[in-house]
Protein backbone atom coordinates (compact mmCIF):
# COMPACT_ATOMS: atom_id res chain seq x y z
CA UNK A 1 0.00 0.00 0.00
CA UNK A 2 1.46 2.96 -1.04
CA UNK A 3 1.25 6.47 1.18
CA UNK A 4 -1.28 7.74 -2.02
CA UNK A 5 -3.83 5.37 -1.19
CA UNK A 6 -3.47 5.73 2.72
CA UNK A 7 -4.13 9.11 2.13
CA UNK A 8 -7.40 8.53 0.23
CA UNK A 9 -8.56 6.17 2.91
CA UNK A 10 -8.39 8.72 5.63
CA UNK A 11 -10.67 11.05 3.57
CA UNK A 12 -10.32 14.62 4.76
CA UNK A 13 -13.91 16.31 4.75
CA UNK A 14 -14.09 19.39 1.92
CA UNK A 15 -16.29 22.34 2.85
CA UNK A 16 -19.50 21.52 1.18
CA UNK A 17 -19.35 18.07 3.23
CA UNK A 18 -19.51 19.97 6.07
CA UNK A 19 -22.43 22.09 4.26
CA UNK A 20 -23.85 19.20 3.09
CA UNK A 21 -24.75 18.43 6.99
CA UNK A 22 -26.79 21.21 7.08
CA UNK A 23 -29.42 19.37 4.91
CA UNK A 24 -29.58 22.54 2.16
CA UNK A 25 -32.39 21.41 0.08
CA UNK A 26 -34.88 21.45 3.42
CA UNK A 27 -32.94 24.78 4.05
CA UNK A 28 -34.76 26.23 0.71
CA UNK A 29 -38.57 25.25 2.32
CA UNK A 30 -37.45 26.85 5.42
CA UNK A 31 -36.24 30.19 4.01
CA UNK A 32 -39.34 30.94 1.99
CA UNK A 33 -41.47 29.95 4.58
CA UNK A 34 -39.58 32.18 7.03
CA UNK A 35 -39.59 35.28 4.37
CA UNK A 36 -42.99 34.57 3.87
CA UNK A 37 -44.00 34.98 8.17
CA UNK A 38 -41.47 37.67 8.42
CA UNK A 39 -43.03 39.83 5.45
CA UNK A 40 -46.83 39.03 5.94
CA UNK A 41 -46.70 40.31 9.92
CA UNK A 42 -47.66 43.15 10.70
CA UNK A 43 -45.24 45.71 11.97
CA UNK A 44 -41.79 47.14 10.48
CA UNK A 45 -38.70 45.03 10.79
CA UNK A 46 -35.07 46.93 9.79
CA UNK A 47 -34.61 45.13 6.38
CA UNK A 48 -30.87 44.16 7.31
CA UNK A 49 -32.18 42.42 10.96
CA UNK A 50 -35.22 40.56 9.06
CA UNK A 51 -32.25 39.01 6.40
CA UNK A 52 -30.12 38.27 9.47
CA UNK A 53 -33.42 36.81 11.58
CA UNK A 54 -33.87 34.72 8.16
CA UNK A 55 -30.07 33.65 7.95
CA UNK A 56 -30.46 32.48 11.61
CA UNK A 57 -33.51 30.42 11.50
CA UNK A 58 -32.11 29.20 8.29
CA UNK A 59 -28.75 27.83 10.34
CA UNK A 60 -30.83 26.87 13.35
CA UNK A 61 -32.57 24.16 10.15
CA UNK A 62 -29.11 23.38 9.44
CA UNK A 63 -27.94 22.78 12.62
CA UNK A 64 -31.07 20.36 13.49
CA UNK A 65 -30.21 18.56 10.44
CA UNK A 66 -26.53 18.12 11.39
CA UNK A 67 -27.81 16.92 14.74
CA UNK A 68 -30.52 13.98 13.01
CA UNK A 69 -27.64 13.09 10.62
CA UNK A 70 -25.36 12.42 13.62
CA UNK A 71 -27.86 10.63 15.63
CA UNK A 72 -29.41 8.61 12.44
CA UNK A 73 -25.86 7.50 10.92
CA UNK A 74 -26.41 3.80 11.65
CA UNK A 75 -29.41 3.68 9.75
CA UNK A 76 -28.15 6.14 7.16
CA UNK A 77 -25.95 3.64 6.34
CA UNK A 78 -28.45 1.26 5.62
CA UNK A 79 -30.10 3.03 2.93
CA UNK A 80 -29.79 3.90 -0.34
CA UNK A 81 -31.00 6.93 -0.52
CA UNK A 82 -28.66 8.16 1.90
CA UNK A 83 -25.51 5.96 2.37
CA UNK A 84 -23.71 8.50 0.40
CA UNK A 85 -24.18 11.57 2.89
CA UNK A 86 -21.24 12.61 4.77
CA UNK A 87 -21.04 10.38 7.95
CA UNK A 88 -22.12 7.00 6.83
CA UNK A 89 -18.86 7.66 3.90
CA UNK A 90 -16.86 8.21 6.37
CA UNK A 91 -15.80 11.88 5.02
CA UNK A 92 -16.91 13.29 8.38
CA UNK A 93 -16.63 11.66 12.31
CA UNK A 94 -19.96 11.42 13.92
CA UNK A 95 -18.74 13.57 16.57
CA UNK A 96 -17.63 16.34 14.31
CA UNK A 97 -21.79 16.62 13.27
CA UNK A 98 -22.52 16.36 17.12
CA UNK A 99 -20.43 19.54 17.50
CA UNK A 100 -20.95 21.29 14.68
CA UNK A 101 -24.81 21.20 15.61
CA UNK A 102 -24.59 21.81 19.14
CA UNK A 103 -22.62 25.23 18.17
CA UNK A 104 -24.64 26.25 15.06
CA UNK A 105 -27.76 25.49 17.55
CA UNK A 106 -25.78 27.87 20.18
CA UNK A 107 -25.11 30.56 17.47
CA UNK A 108 -28.37 30.41 15.62
CA UNK A 109 -30.83 30.54 19.22
CA UNK A 110 -28.60 33.47 20.41
CA UNK A 111 -28.22 35.82 17.50
CA UNK A 112 -31.68 34.91 16.78
CA UNK A 113 -32.38 36.62 20.08
CA UNK A 114 -30.28 39.44 20.20
CA UNK A 115 -31.44 40.19 16.58
CA UNK A 116 -34.97 40.42 17.22
CA UNK A 117 -36.55 38.99 20.22
CA UNK A 118 -36.93 36.03 22.97
CA UNK A 119 -40.22 34.72 21.22
CA UNK A 120 -38.61 34.33 18.29
CA UNK A 121 -35.28 32.80 19.85
CA UNK A 122 -37.39 30.08 22.46
CA UNK A 123 -39.29 28.85 19.05
CA UNK A 124 -36.20 28.16 17.09
CA UNK A 125 -34.85 26.45 20.52
CA UNK A 126 -38.19 24.89 20.63
CA UNK A 127 -38.07 23.54 16.82
CA UNK A 128 -34.93 22.72 16.75
CA UNK A 129 -35.47 20.37 20.35
CA UNK A 130 -38.72 18.94 18.75
CA UNK A 131 -36.95 17.54 15.65
CA UNK A 132 -34.10 16.21 17.44
CA UNK A 133 -35.43 15.00 20.52
CA UNK A 134 -38.95 14.48 19.98
CA UNK A 135 -38.71 13.70 16.75
CA UNK A 136 -35.37 11.87 15.59
CA UNK A 137 -34.23 10.51 18.57
CA UNK A 138 -38.03 9.08 20.17
CA UNK A 139 -40.69 8.92 17.80
CA UNK A 140 -39.35 8.02 14.16
CA UNK A 141 -38.20 4.31 14.90
CA UNK A 142 -40.97 4.29 17.40
CA UNK A 143 -44.12 5.12 15.49
CA UNK A 144 -45.34 5.29 11.86
CA UNK A 145 -46.40 8.73 12.49
CA UNK A 146 -42.78 9.55 12.46
CA UNK A 147 -43.71 11.68 9.56
CA UNK A 148 -46.82 14.16 11.05
CA UNK A 149 -44.56 14.69 13.75
CA UNK A 150 -41.61 15.29 11.82
CA UNK A 151 -43.74 17.69 10.03
CA UNK A 152 -44.58 19.94 13.01
CA UNK A 153 -40.95 20.79 13.02
CA UNK A 154 -40.77 21.53 9.51
CA UNK A 155 -44.02 23.90 9.98
CA UNK A 156 -41.79 26.36 13.04
CA UNK A 157 -39.84 29.10 10.34
CA UNK A 158 -43.54 30.86 9.53
CA UNK A 159 -44.32 31.00 12.77
CA UNK A 160 -40.41 31.79 14.08
CA UNK A 161 -40.60 34.88 11.17
CA UNK A 162 -44.06 35.71 12.20
CA UNK A 163 -42.61 36.64 16.04
CA UNK A 164 -39.43 38.09 14.74
CA UNK A 165 -41.31 40.85 13.62
CA UNK A 166 -44.23 41.01 16.45
CA UNK A 167 -42.86 39.26 19.41
CA UNK A 168 -45.83 37.12 19.36
CA UNK A 169 -47.53 33.72 18.58
CA UNK A 170 -51.72 34.50 17.04
CA UNK A 171 -54.14 32.68 14.88
CA UNK A 172 -52.49 33.58 11.95
CA UNK A 173 -49.17 32.15 12.51
CA UNK A 174 -50.59 29.50 14.27
CA UNK A 175 -52.37 28.57 10.89
CA UNK A 176 -49.26 29.09 9.17
CA UNK A 177 -47.96 26.53 11.10
CA UNK A 178 -50.71 24.71 10.48
CA UNK A 179 -50.80 24.67 6.98
CA UNK A 180 -47.25 22.86 6.59
CA UNK A 181 -48.19 20.53 9.54
CA UNK A 182 -51.27 19.06 7.97
CA UNK A 183 -49.70 19.84 4.20
CA UNK A 184 -46.56 16.76 5.10
CA UNK A 185 -48.64 13.68 5.18
CA UNK A 186 -50.38 13.67 2.19
CA UNK A 187 -47.08 14.75 0.42
CA UNK A 188 -44.98 12.40 1.91
CA UNK A 189 -47.64 9.30 1.58
CA UNK A 190 -48.45 9.85 -2.04
CA UNK A 191 -44.28 9.61 -2.45
CA UNK A 192 -44.09 6.22 -0.15
CA UNK A 193 -46.95 4.52 -2.56
CA UNK A 194 -44.85 4.88 -5.41
CA UNK A 195 -41.03 5.11 -4.37
CA UNK A 196 -39.81 1.65 -3.26
CA UNK A 197 -37.99 2.52 0.33
CA UNK A 198 -35.75 0.69 2.38
CA UNK A 199 -36.85 1.62 6.01
CA UNK A 200 -37.98 -0.88 6.45
CA UNK A 201 -34.47 -2.56 6.80
CA UNK A 202 -33.02 0.09 8.81
CA UNK A 203 -36.04 -0.59 11.13
CA UNK A 204 -38.00 3.30 10.63
CA UNK A 205 -41.73 2.39 10.93
CA UNK A 206 -43.56 3.32 7.68
CA UNK A 207 -47.28 3.70 7.61
CA UNK A 208 -47.43 1.95 4.39
CA UNK A 209 -45.01 -1.46 5.87
CA UNK A 210 -46.93 -1.40 8.70
CA UNK A 211 -50.41 -0.55 8.53
CA UNK A 212 -50.48 -1.23 4.78
CA UNK A 213 -50.69 0.48 1.62
CA UNK A 214 -55.04 0.89 1.90
CA UNK A 215 -54.78 2.70 5.64
CA UNK A 216 -52.28 4.88 4.18
CA UNK A 217 -54.62 5.94 1.41
CA UNK A 218 -57.35 6.34 4.06
CA UNK A 219 -54.68 8.74 6.11
CA UNK A 220 -53.82 10.77 2.77
CA UNK A 221 -57.74 11.15 2.52
CA UNK A 222 -58.28 12.71 5.66
CA UNK A 223 -54.96 14.70 5.93
CA UNK A 224 -56.44 16.23 2.93
CA UNK A 225 -59.59 17.90 4.51
CA UNK A 226 -57.63 18.65 7.27
CA UNK A 227 -55.08 20.55 5.22
CA UNK A 228 -58.01 22.31 3.02
CA UNK A 229 -60.09 23.81 6.41
CA UNK A 230 -56.50 25.07 7.60
CA UNK A 231 -55.67 26.55 4.52
CA UNK A 232 -59.11 28.26 3.80
CA UNK A 233 -59.19 29.11 7.71
CA UNK A 234 -56.16 30.91 6.99
CA UNK A 235 -57.61 32.81 4.01
CA UNK A 236 -60.18 34.55 6.49
CA UNK A 237 -57.48 35.83 8.76
CA UNK A 238 -56.18 39.56 8.47
CA UNK A 239 -53.56 38.12 6.11
CA UNK A 240 -55.67 36.26 4.00
CA UNK A 241 -57.68 38.17 1.11
CA UNK A 242 -59.76 37.63 -1.74
CA UNK A 243 -56.53 36.64 -4.59
CA UNK A 244 -55.70 34.26 -1.97
CA UNK A 245 -58.95 32.70 -1.44
CA UNK A 246 -59.87 32.50 -5.11
CA UNK A 247 -56.26 30.34 -5.53
CA UNK A 248 -56.83 28.27 -2.26
CA UNK A 249 -60.39 27.48 -3.54
CA UNK A 250 -59.31 25.82 -6.89
CA UNK A 251 -56.42 24.55 -5.36
CA UNK A 252 -57.84 22.84 -2.69
CA UNK A 253 -60.87 21.27 -4.76
CA UNK A 254 -58.04 20.02 -6.83
CA UNK A 255 -56.03 18.55 -3.88
CA UNK A 256 -59.02 16.75 -2.66
CA UNK A 257 -59.94 15.22 -5.28
CA UNK A 258 -57.05 14.22 -6.31
CA UNK A 259 -57.21 12.40 -2.54
CA UNK A 260 -60.11 11.07 -3.13
CA UNK A 261 -58.88 9.79 -7.00
CA UNK A 262 -56.17 7.99 -4.50
CA UNK A 263 -58.26 6.54 -1.85
CA UNK A 264 -61.05 4.35 -4.44
CA UNK A 265 -57.62 3.26 -6.20
CA UNK A 266 -56.71 -0.18 -5.14
CA UNK A 267 -52.87 -1.22 -5.46
CA UNK A 268 -53.60 -3.49 -8.68
CA UNK A 269 -55.45 -0.17 -10.22
CA UNK A 270 -52.09 1.87 -9.28
CA UNK A 271 -49.19 -0.72 -10.48
CA UNK A 272 -51.55 -0.36 -13.84
CA UNK A 273 -51.12 2.49 -14.93
CA UNK A 274 -47.16 3.01 -13.20
CA UNK A 275 -48.81 4.84 -9.91
CA UNK A 276 -49.91 8.31 -12.18
CA UNK A 277 -52.55 9.41 -9.65
CA UNK A 278 -49.71 9.02 -6.84
CA UNK A 279 -47.65 10.82 -8.83
CA UNK A 280 -49.70 13.55 -10.00
CA UNK A 281 -50.66 14.24 -6.58
CA UNK A 282 -47.08 14.21 -5.25
CA UNK A 283 -46.27 16.71 -7.77
CA UNK A 284 -49.06 18.84 -7.58
CA UNK A 285 -48.49 18.96 -3.74
CA UNK A 286 -44.96 20.63 -4.26
CA UNK A 287 -46.76 23.60 -6.03
CA UNK A 288 -49.57 23.54 -3.42
CA UNK A 289 -47.32 24.67 -0.42
CA UNK A 290 -45.09 27.30 -2.73
CA UNK A 291 -48.23 28.34 -4.27
CA UNK A 292 -50.20 29.14 -0.48
CA UNK A 293 -47.32 31.14 0.65
CA UNK A 294 -46.53 32.93 -2.57
CA UNK A 295 -50.52 34.11 -2.44
CA UNK A 296 -49.93 35.56 1.05
CA UNK A 297 -47.15 37.63 -0.07
CA UNK A 298 -49.03 38.69 -2.77
CA UNK A 299 -51.71 40.01 -0.56
CA UNK A 300 -49.40 41.79 1.56
CA UNK A 301 -47.86 43.36 -1.87
CA UNK A 302 -51.44 44.64 -2.77
CA UNK A 303 -52.01 46.03 0.57
CA UNK A 304 -50.30 49.75 -0.35
CA UNK A 305 -52.49 49.63 -3.51
CA UNK A 306 -56.06 49.00 -1.10
CA UNK A 307 -56.00 45.92 -2.64
CA UNK A 308 -55.10 43.53 -0.72
CA UNK A 309 -56.71 41.76 2.45
CA UNK A 310 -60.33 41.76 3.19
CA UNK B 1 16.23 9.53 -10.44
CA UNK B 2 13.17 9.42 -7.75
CA UNK B 3 10.02 10.60 -8.71
CA UNK B 4 8.89 14.66 -7.58
CA UNK B 5 6.47 14.49 -5.16
CA UNK B 6 3.03 16.04 -6.70
CA UNK B 7 2.45 19.78 -4.77
CA UNK B 8 -1.39 19.44 -5.32
CA UNK B 9 -3.03 15.91 -4.35
CA UNK B 10 -7.10 15.81 -4.26
CA UNK B 11 -6.89 15.57 -0.61
CA UNK B 12 -5.17 18.97 -0.26
CA UNK B 13 -7.88 20.44 -2.79
CA UNK B 14 -10.10 19.65 -0.38
CA UNK B 15 -8.60 21.11 2.66
CA UNK B 16 -8.00 24.51 0.88
CA UNK B 17 -11.55 24.24 -0.19
CA UNK B 18 -12.50 23.50 3.51
CA UNK B 19 -9.77 26.69 4.56
CA UNK B 20 -11.03 28.84 2.26
CA UNK B 21 -14.61 28.61 2.96
CA UNK B 22 -14.25 28.72 6.84
CA UNK B 23 -12.45 32.18 6.11
CA UNK B 24 -15.30 33.27 3.77
CA UNK B 25 -17.64 32.40 6.74
CA UNK B 26 -15.58 34.17 9.43
CA UNK B 27 -15.45 37.49 6.99
CA UNK B 28 -18.92 37.51 6.40
CA UNK B 29 -19.67 36.78 10.41
CA UNK B 30 -18.34 40.07 11.52
CA UNK B 31 -19.67 41.93 8.48
CA UNK B 32 -22.92 40.31 9.74
CA UNK B 33 -21.99 41.17 13.41
CA UNK B 34 -20.89 44.85 12.48
CA UNK B 35 -24.29 45.43 10.14
CA UNK B 36 -26.15 44.20 12.80
CA UNK B 37 -24.76 46.62 15.51
CA UNK B 38 -25.43 49.59 12.98
CA UNK B 39 -28.92 48.39 12.39
CA UNK B 40 -29.59 47.93 15.96
CA UNK B 41 -28.17 51.50 17.06
CA UNK B 42 -29.51 52.75 14.08
CA UNK B 43 -33.24 52.32 14.78
CA UNK B 44 -33.11 54.38 18.57
CA UNK B 45 -34.28 57.21 17.90
CA UNK B 46 -32.76 58.88 21.43
CA UNK B 47 -29.60 57.49 19.66
CA UNK B 48 -27.40 60.03 17.50
CA UNK B 49 -27.18 57.43 14.66
CA UNK B 50 -31.10 56.36 14.92
CA UNK B 51 -32.76 60.03 14.76
CA UNK B 52 -32.69 60.34 11.06
CA UNK B 53 -34.36 56.82 10.78
CA UNK B 54 -36.97 57.52 13.17
CA UNK B 55 -37.71 60.62 11.68
CA UNK B 56 -37.68 59.02 8.21
CA UNK B 57 -39.95 56.28 9.84
CA UNK B 58 -42.66 59.62 11.07
CA UNK B 59 -42.43 61.10 8.09
CA UNK B 60 -43.77 57.98 6.09
CA UNK B 61 -46.31 57.17 8.56
CA UNK B 62 -47.72 60.96 8.05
Amino acid sequence: MTDTTILDQNRDAGFGDYFALLKPRVMSLVVFTAMVGMLVAPGQINPFVGLCAILFIAVGGGASGALNMWWDADIDAKMKRTIKRPIPSGRIEPGEALGLGVALTGFSVILLFLATNWVAGALLAFTIFFYVVIYTMWLKRWTPQNIVIGGAAGAFPPMIGWAAVTGDITLESILMFALTFAWTPPHFWSLALFVKSDYKDAGVPMLTVTHGRKVTRNHILAYTFVLAAVALGLGLTSIGGPAYMAVAVIMNAWFIKGAIDIWRRTDEDSEADSHLVERKFFKFSLFYLFIHFGMLLVETSLAPLGLGGW
Amino acid sequence: MAEQIRATHELHTRRLSRNVGLGVVLVLFVGMVYGLTIAKVGTDPNDELGAPWAQAQERAAE
